[in-house]
Formats: structure tokens, sequence, C-alpha cells
């Protein structure tokens, strides 16, 4: 045990002389918290839809200041639907509508007058929400119509006519629909990986490196007090980042903690001690720096994008989503967002604890299985 | 006479190549072994070997008292190694580093403290006990290395090296800490490539392609292959191999 303090209390002096390591540790979380929500934001605006009214009518200039007075829309208006495709397909514009003649005709008269919608869906994502978008404007305009003209219409066609369709959207949990309230749970999560797991990832090589292991490994010390005191500093700094970064959130984007914060740091310790031991297995295999840090960015970039920080694991392929079962970071970015965001408890997140629990043993008995200290 | 260290015919192969070919050679206790060899010869990985740092493909060794390939934690217990690689942590000063290796070898706090002293008295590093090792001079540096490879007074001491790369006076300095260690009763076996440090070692070996060409104090070495010097002897056995390379 005294071995163990004296390794925790080298090692927090080596880390905090290590040049550049300050700058890593309270600049890396601003820079991720400034730049990452926004950059990572699908909220869709400013989409450029050009209207061919063919109409002219009263109607349809209603329908035009509908999507006027939307903040989503930039519009743009063109006489022939030729001259609105060539502009689709020049991304001038990224949707156009026609409205066809006799519209205000029909719609009063025949009840039913068709729209068509021509959407570019290279990205596919933005065409989905513009499409939604489109569709409840014109529900909107649907409503209105039916509160201005229905008592006018004949008694017939209103029933024809029907109640208007209503479609109405309620989001729980981030009710303005608010994506840095999504995303800052899950970019916690990335900096307590990349700290935790990189640092870790390089520190028993670098004393590889300039030959200080060799003189450990002639000294009585056992494997597990070396990799022991090589774990605890880093899985205080890694819990220090994620206080830091929380409270960043908190005074950047005042991101709601809905449920215990306690609960956040019970499921970090455990986390943190799965990814060092990732870390600390990868650098009793790696034989320089540079290995190391490329075997770490290898797991971490899978682990990342398979994470369902960026993108939802539900919408990922079945085999994906088998694979994800051993990704520790979905765990954490779903087990974070669950509690700071909806309130979860502990016995909605002691499923995803202890399966994180069994990795970090399995992961660490390996680091220490692996750790030679003959050759 | 107590024998700090044995090998009977101590092997080490990397593949198809020998390392280390049978050596066998015995060390008394309290006695200043000089190990010779070309680079390459086979030295360091043999101190290797006797330090518990690398598995011996066969033969036996024992040091101290404890077999190499059953009991090198046990081993680990009694000896200090100083390699050649430089093994202070850099970014510690002088008594974290004096601190470090204590704690590590199981002193209290209290010897801790008195060993620190000590130390820094008798190499003159107390102006300069806060100071991170990096800044320091290379000799410095190798004799602080030195004296930490024994903070917890080791039986025996392996020295790989030691004053590889450093200034005449410093060496001087060096060997008289080699031998107060001596004369405490230390083993110190030790590996240069400064032939008249060989002169100053009670019994010195010669490595030649992992086998020992020679063994025995230097003046008997030199009369025996009658050579004016240690120097000329190391050539001579050396270029065997040169030539057998060419």
């Amino acid at each position: 045990m005294k071995t163990i303090l004296f390794i925790i209390q080298k090692e927090f002096l080596t880390i905090f002389r290590t040049k550049g390591m300050l700058p890593i540790l309270f600049v890396m979380p601003f820079v991720q918290m400034i730049i990452l929500p926004f950059a990572a934001d699908y909220e869709i605006k400013n989409i450029k839809l050009t209207i061919v009214d063919n109409d002219r009518s009263a109607l349809s200039r209603q329908l035009n200041s509908h999507f006027q007075a939307s903040p989503f829309f930039e519009v743009l208006y063109a006489n022939t639907q030729e001259e609105a495709e060539s502009r689709v397909q020049s991304n001038q514009s990224d949707l156009y509508l026609v409205i066809p003649p006799r519209f205000e005709y029909r719609l009063l008269k025949e009840r039913n007058a068709p729209l068509h919608l021509t959407i570019d869906a290279i990205n596919g994502a933005k065409a989905g929400v513009a499409q939604a978008y489109v569709q409840s404007i014109i529900l909107g305009f649907n409503r209105e119509v039916i509160a201005e003209w229905g008592p006018q219409l004949q008694g017939q066609a209103l029933a024809a006519l029907g109640a208007p369709i209503d479609v109405s959207y309620q989001n729980w949990f981030n009710p303005d629909l608010d994506y840095n309230t999504f995303m800052v749970p899950g970019i916690l999560v990335l900096l307590v990986t990349l700290i935790g797991g990189i640092l870790a990832g390089i520190n028993i090589v670098r004393e590889k490196e300039i030959g200080t292991i060799e003189q450990i490994n002639v000294t009585p010390i056992r494997k597990y007090q070396f990799i022991t005191g090589k774990l605890v500093p880093f899985w205080f700094l890694g819990l220090f980042e994620l206080a830091f970064g929380m409270l960043l959130g908190k005074l950047l984007f005042d991101i709601p903690m809905v449920g215990s914060i306690g609960l956040v740091f019970l499921f970090a310790t455990v986390y943190l001690l799965l990814v060092l031991g990732l870390g600390l297995l990868v650098s009793t295999f790696a034989n320089t720096q540079q290995q190391s840090m490329f075997l770490m960015w290898f797991f971490m970039v899978i682990f990342i994008l398979m994470s369902g920080l960026f993108t939802p694991i539900e919408s990922m392929p079945r085999w994906a989503q088998t694979l994800t079962w051993f990704n520790p970071i979905a765990y954490f970015v779903e087990v974070i967002r669950l509690v700071m965001l909806k309130g979860a408890g502990w016995a909605d997140i002691q499923g995803s604890f202890f399966k994180i629990l069994a990795f970090a043993v399995v992961m660490n008995v390996l680091a220490v299985w692996n750790y030679r200290k003959r050759s | 006479m107590n024998l700090a260290i044995t090998t009977e015919s101590l092997t080490k192969k990397f593949g198809a190549f020998t390392a280390v070919d049978a050596i066998s050679l015995e060390v008394a206790q309290g006695e200043i072994f000089g190990f010779l060899g070309a680079n390459g010869a086979g030295k360091t990985t043999a101190m290797r070997m006797l330090t518990g740092l690398s598995r011996p493909t066969s033969g036996r060794a024992s040091v101290a008292g404890f077999d190499v390939s059953r009991q090198p934690e046990q081993i680990k217990r009694n000896i200090g190694y100083m390699s050649q690689k430089f093994s202070l942590y850099e970014d510690l000063t002088v008594k974290e580093n004096i601190r470090f290796y204590g704690g590590i070898y199981g002193l209290s706090l209290k010897n801790i403290g008195i060993k620190t002293e000590q130390l820094l008295e008798e190499l003159d590093l107390r102006e300069v006990s806060k100071t991170p090792v990096k800044s320091l001079p290379l000799g410095w540096k190798q004799k602080l290395a030195f004296s930490i490879s024994q903070v917890h007074d080791p039986a025996i001491v392996f020295l790989d090296e030691p004053t590889g790369g450093v200034d005449p006076i410093t060496r001087r300095h060096f060997w008289e800490l080699i031998y107060r260690a001596a004369d405490k009763g230390r083993t110190v076996f030790v590996t240069t490539h400064y032939m008249d440090e060989a002169e100053y070692c009670d019994r010195i070996s010669i490595m030649v392609d992992g086998k020992i060409a020679a063994m025995g104090s230097p003046s008997a070495l030199k009369k025996e292959h009658q050579a004016p010097s240690i120097n000329e002897l190391f050539v001579r056995l050396a270029r065997v191999t040169t030539a057998g390379l060419g």
C-alpha cells in the first residue's frame, strides 16, 4: 500500500511538470465545449425554398406568407418550374414548391388542391427535416383555410373536408429542441475518455522510452502496485475533468441536471477504470508513444463514431448495434443523457453500470497480466 | 569465501542468435568485478539475466543466494542496478528521486529522510537538492543514479557502463564511490569500456562473442597473456572476432 502511495505521488509530480499538461487539462475542455456543441448542431435553419406560384390568388399568397413567416425558410420565387429546378441543381435552392394554376378555386370548390414539392435529398437528414417543416406549414395553412372559409362552404363540402388533421408534436426532456442540451453531456463523455485513455495510454510507454521502466522492473515492486499507482492519478484527473466540464456546461449553456450528479460521478468512476485499463493495456503492448497513440486512436475513433453521440444507435444496421454492446462510450453517453436530461435513477442505469464494471475488471486484469517485469 | 554471484553455463538465445553462450563465473562477496567486452559481446544481456530482468534460456545462476530463474523477485530485494540508459526521473528533483526510489524499496519515511541527508552530503548535492534532475550536468546525474541504485543498501550492485560519456575527473570520483561501496562489503559488478577502469577492479572477465575469453585479476591476466596492459589484452582478444566477422 505504501509503495502505491509513493508511485501515485511521483505520477502526480511528473504529470504536472510535463510541459503542455496544464493546457491540455484546462484548455481542451473549453475548446471542446465551445466548438463541438455548435458544430454538431443538427438544427436546420435557412433552408432555401423556391416557390413557383402559378395561381397568384389570395389563397396562394396566404400560403406564401406562411413560409415567409417561418424562421426556417429563406423564400425565393421563380416563374417556371424549370427555373426552380435549375436553381436546385445549381445549389442555389434546397427545394421548390409548385402551386398549380386554379389552386384557390380547386381548394374551395373541389376541396382538394395538390401541391408539388421537390427536395434535394443529397443531405438526407436535412431533406427529412425540410420536408417535415413544409408539411407542418401546409397543415397550419389548411387549418386556417377551414377556419376562415368553413362557414361559407356548403354543408356537404365541409363534411367532406372533414375535421383538419391535427398533427401535434411534443418534445419531451428537451422541450426547446436545444441541441446544446443534447450534445454537451455527450461531449463530457468524450472529454473524460480522451483525457483518461490517451494520457494513460502514453504513460507507461513514456517510461519505456526514457528507460526508467527498467529501473522500476529491477525493484521488488509488484505488478499490481505499479499499475494501480499509474491508474489512480489519471482516475482523479478524469473525474476532475468531468467536474470542470460540467461546470463549463452549466455556465456556458445552462445544461440541466435533472438527475443525481452523484450518480453521474459514480458511473464515471467505473467508466474511467475501464478506459484507463484499456490505455494501460495498450501501453504494455506498445514500445513507443506513437504506437500507443495510434492504437488508442484506432479504438477511440471507432468507439466515438459508434457511440450514438452524433448519430443515433437505433438507426445503425443491426450488426452495428450488436457491436455497440462492447462500446464503453455508448454506455456512458446513454447513461449521462438519461441521468442529466431525464433524471434517470439507479434502477435505470444499473444494467449499464455492472456491464462497465465487468469490462473494467477484465481490462485491468489484462493490463496487469500483460505487463512484464522480465523478458 | 562467500560467493555473491555464481553462474553455470548461463545462456541466452534470441531465436537462432546466441547472445550469451554458456558463461560460468564466480564473484566473491565484497569483490569489484569488471565485466569487459566489446559492444555486442553480450555483457548487458548477461547482466539483465543476473538482475532478473531477462529469463535465461538455459544454465543456472544464483545471485545473493537466490536462483535467477525461480526467485527473481527475491534477488531484486538484494541488488542495486544502474542501467546504461539514464534511469532517474528528469522532471523530479534530486530529493524527490531519492524519496521515490527509497519508497518503492520499502524504506520508512524516517529512513528515507536519513538516507537523503546522507546522500546529499556524500555527493555534495545539497545546493541542488530541489533542482529537477534534468538540469544537472551528466556527471552529477550519474553519481546520483549510482547512489540511488543503492538507496536500500543491497548486498550486490550491478553497474552497466556507469561512466559512459563522463569526464575523467568525474570518472575518478565515481570510482572513489565504487571503492567506498566495496569497503562497506558490497559486491560491485561493473561493465566498462575504459581499460584504465578495468585496472581498478579486483578481478575482470573479458567477454568475446557471448563467451568468456579470459578471467582473473588484472595483473595475473597481463602476466598470463604477456600483455603490457589490459587495453592491449582486450584488443588482442577482441580482434579475433573482428577478423572472424570480416
